[in-house]
């Protein structure tokens, strides 16, 4: 058993964190918030020149054969940065769907661009009615000559405003929560009959709903085999929870470094107010948390592209259930820590707060995967 | 014991019911209702109407335009203001300056302020806070000097809240460094037009304009809006501060507040069922709910022992840190039962007059925001951690 990562893994982790420190100041966020893209196009050239957009793909796409300790090395930094780039929607999550599911020529349509960064890819997965379940689609996907005509509604599509290709879970079979009858489809989000509503998210990034009205696809837009996708996308999910573990680490991080320097520096009743038992405890109980999470987020990378079978779906389960406890209380206890200041937009720490609780509500909150984990429980 | 309300005060819940049916603007209870954001003329034109039935001021003696209410009588109005969606009155005016005035001021500011306070004329806001003194309030640095018939205020306020809408402030000014630091503050009531201030805004994390800095550089004060004696304001802000913390439990509040988000939990769907019939999920709001009922109950308990001659003390304190914090958890349990639908942060649909498509449930846009924005519930009037301290001391003895 080895806990450090190696020579390249570190260098890796060093890369993305000299790139995030020199790029990504607060304000800088802010403005990148702000812009129509939501995120700075010049950083992603930047992470694409540095080959990290193609850390998980093979070295026949010109990638870096990543697992999951190297995302969880970049998802990291890109956490401590709050980095709004859609490095999770299209590197990970359209990116490892299509590379599991697609045929030789979607990969060489898709994938290299998706690789080096100059295609950005946002996945569709779940519905308005689903609750995390993504299983429970109704989006309806009918033959209809020598293609499809998809008709339904995509929610919260992270990322899909701004995507060259947006993958998507549709009904070819089956009732609204059968495993079976689900099938991707990748899109151009240009398509007639498609409709989005972009919105800023809470956390500072940008998403959209996606309206499927009549929209006409040829066959070579189906992504895999037809009516088998959900064991696709419950593995390509759970490397998106991992990888989205190892982002909510690096926000507690910070998140707790700057609760702790503020506790040192700030001062009532004549001495800093870290000289208050009670609040000393909370932020040992905020330590704790942060280290709970950094375990569950090792173990959800270590199997993140290992085989799926129950011990995976615990332990990514598990991991995204510490990880969205801890996340809530590091961000509650942070702001009641900071007082006043705490809740203002100007002062950076309660944008680390409504990210951990963003986190939360993607793939899952910790209600959902305590749930899906008790299901799963073994009798000993 | 008896639980039951008196023939009398059911009597009187009766009219205040007849009341709301009949003059609560629709428009204005559904925005309370819906947790949209409301307008100072909102809370103006309900004011107006408060005042003509002479509701308005439920804490005021008769002769100053008050209406002399029980305990029993004000938990009433408070229960069914929640149930109806009742604006909660701007307290800063009505119920804070107000009770510091007729129990401390002179016969002229109770003349002067107190009808204006009435008429909606003058908007009030509270000068505590400054970005040192925060739970520490007594360490305040802005400096009041007297200089003839006048003071001349130097410092800084913060956290201010809505007094971008006020015209005057309720400041603790120091008057004096030479002793005891809670010895030397004194209560200014300070005309927000005055030369020399200045008022900036403060974006809360929910992107909301509700507090603000307020600066003050060589104001000029008439000595004639002093509150009682120099020196002698800190007796008066605590004094204060004991009838902000009474309302700040939010009892009336949570209650609306969990009938909104079980309402909301019948409609959102989880594995083809409402959301209130998961097991997991209904019984976090069940858990809440016999919180609330808990707490609701000792609410009753304190107030029927101020009826019987006692004062609220440090067990306001304990009612504020379990009312904050269930009014705290329902957000949290809101801001879940919209699943992937918390993030998105919809600020048109925030407004009442929105007339365009919702996203997903027509009451989901404000729930993060609000469930961020409420994280000061826990911050504010004393945080809660200085309330337990307060409780340890003066209660346990510790
Ligand atoms: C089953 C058992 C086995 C034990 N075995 C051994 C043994 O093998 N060898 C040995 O030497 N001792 C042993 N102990 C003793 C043990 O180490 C002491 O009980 C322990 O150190 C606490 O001391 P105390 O019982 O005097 O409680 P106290 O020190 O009086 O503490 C009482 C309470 O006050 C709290 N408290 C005290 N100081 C602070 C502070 N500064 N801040 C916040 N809270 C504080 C404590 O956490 C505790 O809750 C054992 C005790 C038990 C119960
Ligand atoms: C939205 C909002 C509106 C407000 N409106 C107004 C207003 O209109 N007028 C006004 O005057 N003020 C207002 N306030 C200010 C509010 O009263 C202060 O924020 C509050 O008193 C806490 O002070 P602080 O923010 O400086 O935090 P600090 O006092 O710096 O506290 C930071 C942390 O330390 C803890 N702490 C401090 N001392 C102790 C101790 N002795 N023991 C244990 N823990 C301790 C606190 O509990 C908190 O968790 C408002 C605040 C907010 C957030």
């Amino acid at each position: 058993m080895d806990f450090q990562l190696n020579e390249e893994q570190q260098m890796l982790q060093d890369t993305v964190a000299r790139l995030v420190r020199g790029e990504y100041s607060f304000e800088k966020r802010l403005a990148f918030s702000e812009t129509d893209l939501g995120f700075s196009a010049d950083f992603w050239k930047q992470l694409s020149e540095l080959g990290l957009t193609a850390v998980p793909f093979s070295e026949e796409l010109g990638g870096f054969g990543g697992g999951g300790v190297e995302v969880q090395s970049v998802m990291t930094e890109l956490g401590r940065g709050l980095c709004l780039e859609p490095y999770l929607q299209s590197i990970i999550l359209g990116g490892g769907l299509i590379g599991q599911a697609g045929n030789d020529s979607q990969k060489e349509n898709w994938l290299t661009g998706i690789a080096s960064g100059e295609l950005k890819a946002a996945v569709g997965l779940q519905e308005p009615q689903s609750f995390y379940d993504l299983n429970n689609i109704e989006t309806r996907a009918e033959k209809n000559g020598e293609g499809y005509v998809l008709n339904g509604r995509k929610a919260v599509v992270i990322g899909g405003h701004c995507a060259d290709v947006i993958v998507i879970s549709a009904r070819t079979s089956g009732d609204s929560r059968d495993t079976n009858g689900i099938t991707l489809f990748a899109l151009s989000p240009e398509t007639a009959g498609i409709e989005r509503r972009t919105y800023p998210t809470i956390d500072g990034a940008k998403g959209c709903d996606i309206t499927l009205n009549k929209v006409q696809v040829s066959a070579d837009a189906l992504l895999g085999e037809e009516g088998k996708a959900a064991g696709v996308i419950e593995f390509q999910a759970g490397r998106a929870i991992a990888a989205l573990c190892a982002e909510a680490v690096g926000v507690m991080e910070i998140a707790n470094e700057l609760t702790l320097e503020y506790l040192k520096q700030r001062k009532q009743f004549g001495v800093p107010i870290g000289k208050f038992q009670v609040l000393q405890h909370r932020m040992v109980d905020m330590m704790s948390e942060l280290e709970q999470a950094r375990s569950m987020a090792i173990l959800a990378a270590s199997v993140a592209d290992g085989e799926q079978n129950d011990e995976r779906r615990r332990v990514l389960a598990g991991a995204k259930n510490v990880i969205g406890r801890a996340g809530q209380f590091i961000s509650e206890s942070g702001i009641q820590m900071h007082g006043g200041i705490g809740m203002t937009w100007e002062y950076n720490f309660a944008h680390y707060a409504k990210r951990l609780i963003g986190i939360n509500h993607q793939l899952g909150d910790d209600d959902f995967h305590l749930e899906r984990y008790a299901n799963l429980l073994q009798a000993s | 014991m008896n639980m039951n309300y008196t023939a009398e005060e059911l009597a009187f819940r009766d009219e205040v019911r007849a009341f709301l049916d009949e003059k609560l603007p629709a428009d204005i209870a559904a925005k309370v209702k819906g947790f949209r954001r409301l307008s100072k003329e909102d809370h103006q034109r309900w004011q107006k109407i408060l005042c003509k039935q002479g509701w308005y001021a439920t804490h005021w003696p008769e002769e100053y335009g008050g209406v002399n209410w029980t305990p029993v009588q004000k938990h009433i109005w408070d229960e069914e203001s929640s149930r109806y969606g009742v604006p909660r009155s701007i307290p800063f005016g009505v119920n804070m300056v107000a009770p510091v005035i007729i129990r401390f001021g002179n016969e002229e500011q109770k003349q002067r302020y107190l009808p204006r306070i009435l008429s909606g004329e003058d908007w009030w806001c509270q000068g505590y806070s400054e970005p040192g003194a925060g739970s520490d309030l007594a360490s305040l640095k802005t400096r009041a000097v007297r200089d003839g018939d006048h003071y001349i205020v130097n410092g800084q306020k913060t956290w201010t809240t809505l007094g971008q809408h006020a015209n005057m402030i309720f400041c603790l000014v120091r008057t004096n460094t030479e002793v005891k630091k809670q010895e030397g503050i004194s209560f200014l009531l300070i005309d927000m037009n005055t030369p020399g201030i200045s008022v900036r805004p403060i974006i809360t994390l929910d992107g909301e304009h509700e507090v603000n800095e307020v600066f003050f550089q060589d104001v000029k004060v008439p000595v004639a809006n002093l509150v009682g004696e120099e020196d002698k304001g800190w007796t008066y802000a605590k004094f204060l501060l004991t009838y902000e913390r009474t309302g700040l439990a939010g009892i009336g509040m949570s209650k609306a507040a969990l009938s909104h988000l079980k309402q909301l939990a019948s409609r959102r769907m989880k594995n083809g069922k409402p959301l209130i019939e998961d097991p997991s999920f209904s019984q976090r709001i069940a858990r809440v709910e016999i919180d609330l009922t808990a707490a609701a109950i000792s609410n009753l308990r304190i107030i029927a022992s101020v009826e019987g001659g006692g004062v609220p003390g440090a067990e306001s304190s304990m009612l504020k840190v379990k009312g904050t914090e269930i009014r705290q958890a329902i957000n949290d349990l809101a801001r879940r039962a919209i699943g992937p639908y918390a993030l998105p942060f919809l600020e048109e649909e925030m407004d009442l007059d929105y007339d365009g498509e919702f996203l997903s449930d027509k009451d989901a846009a404000p729930l993060s925001a609000q469930y961020f924005n409420n994280r000061k519930l826990s911050i504010f009037g004393g945080s809660n951690e200085i309330q337990k301290n307060i409780v340890s001391k003066m209660i346990l003895g510790l």
